[in-house]
This record gives structure tokens, sequence and C-alpha cells, in this order.
């Protein structure tokens, strides 16, 4: 077994783009659900919003890169008030049951064969990304970091995603420290105390579940470009529920919580498939295949998940005053 | 064994599946195919020899497998070839050069109760030009009769699919909604207890048990797993006085846990439940599957048992006056946890009913069943009310009855969206649900 090799693919993880990605959705989940107390379970439909808003532009009118992101801003607004006008004024877990619902609308309609001219269907969309890359400002070549090494183009796609990632984080920093977010986190806390104060609820509500969305709608672009193709089972309720469990395993109302959680959720994947794939080629692990372990891993995300319920809710960084639940 | 899938064709699902096109598509640019290629540019030019240098391609699969033994011909650019599906379902065919080539599936080499997908056009129009590999799709749909039934008899059969499949989401959505109702948890592992009956009667089947034991040792152990449920995670996250946010996060948790270890068991592959195959019952004009038929009939007959449970029994008053208000209940004597515990136990046998009898309706048992069907259960819960039982049971025939009749309208690979957007407008006008009383929207 390839320990060195192992570990430094899993370190590898900490700085994956796909780690930006979920980071960044978590964050959008934590300001929707950590500071205003609202349960989206449709993170992946803001998403997948995100990775078909700009591709589909991109390839079919052949857009430049920043209009294709701006119709994905407006394609994720858009679906924020759709979501937002019928649940917000309901109970927490209607806004959970329909937002799920939603995500899976979207899935089912970018799939529907009727529209494999536009959506690709369930093959999805590929080569979008140049536009992207044609803006790299990064010489071409291998660069070396110590375990591991990357060409231009990974790297290049690190540097904006975390880049975002750091730019969102300061953001949600400023904005929950500004007089919107006390008033976010009131609403978190006690919706009728805020209303008697003269705030209009409703307003505030739908600005979060925008503002939650957009970073979801970033999160899907990054996560699609550096794949270079976008497919729909990758935009199931499961991706929700892994970004749920980014986000309690750092913390759910803190700003550098999800992304924490969502490095330990990837690094803790690598690092076991890592270390199961090699200890069954290695002969030591007989009774597993390696379907099977990877399998396993997933079980133990659910274990884990509500292990962290029960027992930590406020996560590594969280702070047990600030829960959304008592 | 690697039988022949039979098929059956339960009229509810219009379209079953699909063909899955393995056919690479080279996207990149020609110039750059042409220099990346290992062979030998000057093969080119004795092409006659090799004449399938360049390919259309794809596998004919329907839901529970590939489809083997049906001829597919190409004909365009002054050639024409053929190809017959191997046991996994490939099939290709050579062609001298790029171009256009129209390519029909032999409808009469299906097997019988298979037919193509509504809208589906064969022949069809395969074009390549910068590819060595071209691919074709042939959706495969059960049931899809290309004869010129009435629009009457159509609609008649989608009603009676449609009423049977609701009946079935409503075995589900009751045990949900009285669990809602008792404890106030949205359960979202109650897809995983649909999945856990379907999976547990195909494992004791295989075991070698007659269909009507392996049935009920299935739904029988859906109930113990509900008491077990109960018994070692949710009473004692009630006694620690867990909020119903949290418990629905770990809700989710338990549904990733058991999808995982079903699918570490159980495998990806769908697989039939015996008799999954039935015959089709002509009624007069009208052709339903028997076993569409069995499960509206079985379904229809336990939700009488469990209405009369709770009008008429003791047990039945209390459980509803344990859903109404817990704690007045408690202090009228009535032993609280008791009665979730059988309010768990019963939902759990009703689930695992629900499942066998989906997996009867898809056909088929796989992983993620109860995941497909879960947001029609909620669906049905919402429309019929939350945590009103004879609600859910309004509001899933109503999802059921919405999703096979919009087939007629809607293409068949939309027919969810139709009642999950339903449920989102019922939600905007009528919050509370048909049945719902006003104050448990809060």
């Amino acid at each position: 077994m390839d320990f060195l090799n192992i570990f430094a693919n899993a370190l590898g993880e900490i700085v994956s783009p796909t780690t930006a990605a979920y980071a960044l959705a978590s964050l959008g989940l934590a300001v929707h659900f950590g500071f205003t107390g609202l349960l989206n379970f449709g993170q992946a439909g803001f998403m997948a919003i995100g990775a078909y808003g700009f591709a589909i532009p991109t390839l079919l009118w052949d857009v430049p890169f920043v209009v294709g992101v701006l119709i994905a801003v407006v394609g994720s607004v858009i679906f924020a008030l759709l979501l937002g006008i019928p649940t917000l004024r309901l109970r927490a877990d209607y806004l959970a049951i329909v937002t799920i619902a939603a995500a899976e609308i979207i899935r089912y309609v970018v799939t529907t064969n009727e529209l494999t001219e536009i959506t690709g269907s369930a093959n999805g969309l590929a080569a979008f990304e140049g536009g992207f890359y044609a803006m790299n400002p990064i010489p071409r070549g291998t660069y070396n970091f110590g375990l591991t090494s990357m060409n231009e183009r990974d790297l290049w796609i690190r540097v904006v995603a975390w880049s975002l990632v750091a730019l969102c984080c300061l953001l949600v920093f400023l904005l929950m420290r500004s007089p919107w977010g006390r008033i976010l986190k009131g609403i978190r806390e006690d919706e009728n105390a805020v209303r008697s104060l003269g705030k209009n609820v409703y307003s505030y509500k739908m600005q979060s579940l925008i503002f939650g969305g957009l970073l979801g709608t970033f999160a899907g672009m990054i996560f699609t470009l550096p794949r270079g193709a976008v497919q729909p089972a990758n935009y199931q309720t499961e991706l929700t529920f892994f970004l749920w469990t980014c986000l309690l395993l750092g913390g759910m109302a803190t700003v550098l919580g999800p992304v924490v959680g969502a490095m330990i959720f990837w690094v803790v994947l690598s690092l076991t498939q890592g270390l199961l794939y090699g200890a069954i080629e290695a002969g030591y692990i007989t009774f597993l295949t390696t379907t099977q372990a990877g399998q396993l891993r997933y079980i133990l995300v659910g274990v884990a998940l509500m292990l962290l319920m029960i027992f930590r809710p406020q996560g590594v960084l969280g702070n047990k005053k600030e829960l959304v639940f008592a | 064994m690697l039988a022949m899938p039979k098929l059956v064709r339960p009229l509810g699902t219009l379209l079953a599946l699909l063909a899955i096109i393995t056919g690479i598509i080279l996207s990149a640019p020609p110039s750059l195919a042409s220099t990346t290629s290992p062979e030998p540019t000057s093969g080119a030019t004795s092409a006659p020899a090799e004449p399938s240098r360049y390919k259309i391609s794809g596998v004919l699969r329907n839901t529970d497998g590939p489809v083997a033994g049906v001829r597919i011909t190409a004909t365009g650019e002054g050639f024409s070839g053929e190809a017959t599906t191997g046991e996994n379902g490939t099939w290709s065919i050579g062609v001298p050069a790029q171009g256009t080539y129209q390519v029909e599936v032999d409808v009469s080499t299906l097997p019988e109760g298979v037919n193509l997908a509504k809208g589906t056009p064969n022949p069809r129009e395969v074009t390549f030009t910068n590819t060595s590999n071209a691919a074709a799709v042939f959706p495969l749909g059960e049931g899809i009769v290309v004869q010129s039934a009435s629009f009457g008899e159509i609609f008649v059969e989608r009603l009676i699919a449609g009423l049977s499949f609701g009946l079935l989401l409503a075995l589900a959505s009751v045990g949900l909604s009285l669990i809602y109702g008792t404890t106030g948890l949205t359960n979202f592992a109650h897809g995983e207890m649909v999945t856990l009956g379907a999976v547990l009667m195909f494992g004791f089947s295989v075991a070698g048990f007659p269909i009507w034991l392996a049935m009920l040792l299935g739904v029988a152990l859906g109930g113990a797993f509900g008491w077990i449920q109960d018994g070692w995670l949710w009473k004692p996250l009630r006694r620690r006085g867990t909020a119903l946010i949290p418990m629905m996060i770990i809700s989710i948790g338990l549904a990733l846990a058991v999808r995982y270890t079903i699918l570490f068991n159980f495998g990806g592959a769908t697989q039939q439940l015996p008799g999954a195959s039935s015959p089709i019952l002509e009624l007069g004009t009208i052709s339903i599957s028997r076993n569409t038929l069995i499960s509206l009939v079985v379904s229809l007959v336990v939700i009488v048992m469990i209405a009369l449970l709770l009008l008429k029994t003791r047990l039945g008053k209390a459980t509803r006056a344990v859903a109404d208000n817990p704690a007045l209940a408690a202090a009228s004597g009535i032993d609280v946890d008791r009665v979730i515990r059988i309010v768990w136990t019963v939902g759990g046998v009703l689930a695992a009913l629900g499942g066998i009898l989906w997996a009867y309706y898809r056909p088929g048992v796989t992983f993620n069943m109860g995941q497909q069907i879960l947001l029609l259960v909620f669906a049905g819960v919402i429309l019929g009310g939350l945590g009103t039982v004879f609600g859910a049971l309004v509001g899933s025939v109503l999802v059921g009855l919405f999703v096979e009749l919009s087939t007629l309208w809607l293409v068949a690979d939309l027919k969810y969206v139709g009642a999950l957007l339903i449920m989102i407008v019922v939600l905007l006008f009528r919050p509370q649900g048909i049945l719902g009383r006003r104050e448990r929207v809060g």
C-alpha cells in the first residue's frame, strides 16, 4: 500500500475545486438555515441552475463567459422567487419539502428526452468551459507543490474557486455583522419579535433565500467547470444531503464552518477510499469488492450525519447557543 | 440462471425505459481527432478491406435488462447493413463512409409486450461527420400499443392504473402521515422502509420460499424494522427532548445509511419478483395487467382495514387522540409511547407492503425504488393535509391518478413533474391541504 500517495491524494482534496464548490454551496445553506432558519433541501437545484444556466447559453448562442454567468444568476434569482412565494409564509418543513420537490423538478426537466436538443437529456452537456480557460493568465506548464503537481488549468480553476470562496466568506461575515444580518438572526430566534419591530419578515426571508441560492449557483458553476461536463445525475437529492452533512460537520451558524466541513468531508472520503482500495488490492481485505468499499463510505456518511445531529449538533466550530433548534 | 426478461405490461409504466447509448462520440475537432488517432492514416486508402471503420452502434435496453435478438437495419449513402442485438443488448453496424443513415428497428422482432416509446421516430436519421462512431437511441416502453385505441379506452386504462398506483402510494403515505401526526416527525427514511419490503420479499423468494410466504415475511420484517427504529432510535431521542428539525435531519442520515446498506447487500441491478410477468386481462375493450388489478384490490382491502381500525377500535381512538394532542392524551391515561410504537410498526408494515406492490407496478426491485416515490408520497400527504390519515389517502389517490392521466398529454418522463407542481400550487392556495385544518399550518 502506497500510504504516501493515499495521504497526498487526501490532502489534495483540501484544495480541490469540488471541495470549493461544496464549501460554497454549504455556505449558502449556512445563510439559509444557520442564520435565517430556512430549511432549504433544494440546494442541488440551485447548483443545477448554475451549471445548466451557464452551459446552455454558452453552447446554444455562444455567449461570452460573463454573459453566461449573468444568465445563470438571473435564473437562480427567479428560481428563488418562485420557491419563496408559496412557502416562506408557511412552517419550516413545508419549505423543506417544496425545495426538495423543486430541485427534483429541475432534474426531471433537464433529463427529459423532449429537450435533448437543449439540455442533452441524461447524457448532459459538455465542452462549454472554453471561455473560462481562455481567460487563464497562468503560463502553460507543470507546477509542483511538494507532494502534488498540477498543470496550468488545474491551478487556474483552484485559484478562481478558492478566491471566490474567500470572497463569499468575507461577504457573509460582513453581512451577518451588519444590521441586515442581525435581522436575519432575529428571524431565526423569534420571527414574531422581529415582526413586532416593524420589519417585513417575508421580504428578509426572501432576500436570504436569494442570497444563499446565489452562493449555490456559483458553486454549481465551480463544480462543473473542471469536469467540462454537466450531467443531471450529479444533481440528485443526495448532493443536497451531502452539503447538509458538510454544513452540520463544520457548524451551521458560522462562516468558516461550511468550508472546514467540506474539507473534512472530502478528506475523509478520499482517505477511506484510498485505504480501503489499497487494502483490497493488497489482499488484506477479502470480503469486500471495490464497488462495495465505495458504497460502504456512503453508509458511513449517513451514520456520521445521524451521530453528528445526536451528539454534536453545533458541529466542529459552532457555538451551542447559536443553534437554530434548542 | 439468466432468463430472458419477461415483461409485464402494467398499464401504469407508460414509458418504462429507454435505450442507452454507448457509442462514444468524439467531440474533438476533426483535425485533432485525426492527429491523436492511433490508427495509421494510410488505412483510409485501403478502406474497402475493412468496411467497419465507421460504426453506428447502441445498446437496446428495457427497464429490467438488455433486449436481445432484435434486428436493426441501417441504409444510406448507397449502403445497407443489418445487425442483431446480442445477449447484452449491444448492436453495431459497420458502414463504409460517414454520412446520413436511416436506422430502423424491426418492430416485429421485439419481444412480446415491448414496443418503441411513443413518438420515437422509426426509422430515424443518424448523421455523423467528425466521428468514427455514431449512436442511435431507441427508447423502449412497455405496453405502448401502436394500434389506435380510442381516447376513451386509453383514458379508462390510465384511470385504473392511476387508481392502482395511487392506492399503493396511499399505503406508504398513511404510515408517513400517522407518524407525522403522532410524533411530528417528517420521516425522510420512509422511502427506505418502502424499498426494504420489496428487497426482503425478493430475498425470501430467492431463498426458495413460496410467493405468499415471502411476501408475508417481507411485510412482517418491514413492521419489525419500524418497531426497532422507534425502540432504538426515535424513542430515546424523544426522551432526550430532541427537537423536530434535528430529528428530520437524523432521518435523512438514516435514509442514506439504509439506502447504501441495501445497495451494499443487494447490488445496483434491477431484479424481478416472482410472478412479475402477469397476463393481460381483456375486459371488454379495455386491457389491464392482472398484477395491477390484484395490487388495486390488495391495497384497497388493507386501507379499508386500517380505516376501520382507526375508527372503530379503542386503539384507533387512542391513536387519533395522540395525533390530536399528545399531552392531553397522556393526561387521559393513554400510554402515548405504546401508541407511537404501534404506529411505527403499522407504518413499517404498510410501507413494506406498498414497496412490494410498487415493485410489481414498476416492475422491478432496485435499491433506490423507495426514494423514487418518496416525493410523490410527500405530495400526497401534503395535498391531503399533513397529519390527517384520510387526507393522506385522498391526496395519494389524487397524485396517482394525476401521474397516470397526465401521460395522456404530457411526455412520460415528465409525469412526476406534474404531480410535484400540483403540490406546490396547492400549498399556494390551500396550504392546509384538502382535509387539513388551518391551525396545523402554523
